[in-house]
């Protein structure tokens, strides 16, 4: 079992209705991640639309996840 | 000296145009990005810009770095606003200076647009009719609705304009 820290922005942080969540989970990939938590909180974007940061570094969607992860969905940007 | 920042407060140009003298610099040249009344068709009253402060500053960082090298430049800043922001404001500020002006135009314009690529910041707007949108999210969201999986928005598209 791992410990995973969720942190939400902008789009996903209004729907999910929180700034973070902390996740006990088998979990072994972003994608798999995202996709529980978007049945959780009913998230309108799908993975296609977003990138995944762990630890603040921009990863694959597949790559393994570990014990006490940070782990941020990056909705489209805007800046500019 | 930090090349990339974000700023809760409004952005000052000539100080930010200062940090970048240098006796090297022959050339500075700079652009501001304002928040504008209109965008796709619709009346904008007011808007918010939230960052992923950790991973904006490391992106903006690499970014503006980066165009140093590759423009060979004397020096070069961008900072970008958070929080609340009226019509008018400006949302965006970048700097570039070098020994000759080519430099300094090209070095603006490429910082600029890879900003809107890749930093994750996100601009929410308020409509004057009362609705409010996350932009470059909303339209995504219901085409995801109507065709799930046939969308495909890769990174590199997503801010697009």
């Amino acid at each position: 079992m791992k410990t995973l820290h969720i942190e939400y922005y902008a789009l996903l942080r209004e729907q999910a209705g929180v700034k973070q969540q902390t996740v006990q989970s088998e979990i072994r990939t972003p994608a798999e991640l995202y996709n529980q938590l978007a049945a959780e909180h009913g998230f309108s974007l799908g993975t296609e639309q977003l990138r995944a940061v762990v630890n603040e570094e921009f990863v694959n969607w597949d790559r393994q996840l570990n014990d006490g992860d940070r782990v941020v969905f990056i909705p489209p940007v805007a800046g500019g | 000296m930090k090349k990339f920042e974000l700023s809760e407060t409004a952005l000052q140009a000539e100080q930010l145009k200062d940090s970048l003298r240098d006796p090297a610099a022959g050339g500075f040249v700079s652009f501001e990005g304002w928040v504008r009344n209109e965008n796709e068709g619709r009346t904008v009253q007011q808007l918010e810009y939230e960052a992923y402060p950790a991973m904006a500053e490391k992106e903006g960082q690499r970014i503006v770095a980066e165009a140093i090298e590759r423009f060979s430049l004397t020096e070069a800043l961008c900072v970008h606003r958070v929080g609340s922001l009226e019509i008018g404001d400006m949302a965006v500020w970048v700097g570039a200076s070098s020994p000759h002006r080519g430099e300094a135009f090209d070095a603006c314009r490429y910082i600029i647009d890879q900003i809107k690529v890749s930093v994750p910041i996100w601009k929410k707007e308020h409509y004057t009719d009362g609705d409010s949108g996350w932009v470059n999210c909303e339209r995504c969201a219901e085409h995801g609705h109507e065709h799930s999986g046939h969308h495909a928005h890769g990174p590199g598209t997503a801010a697009k304009q």
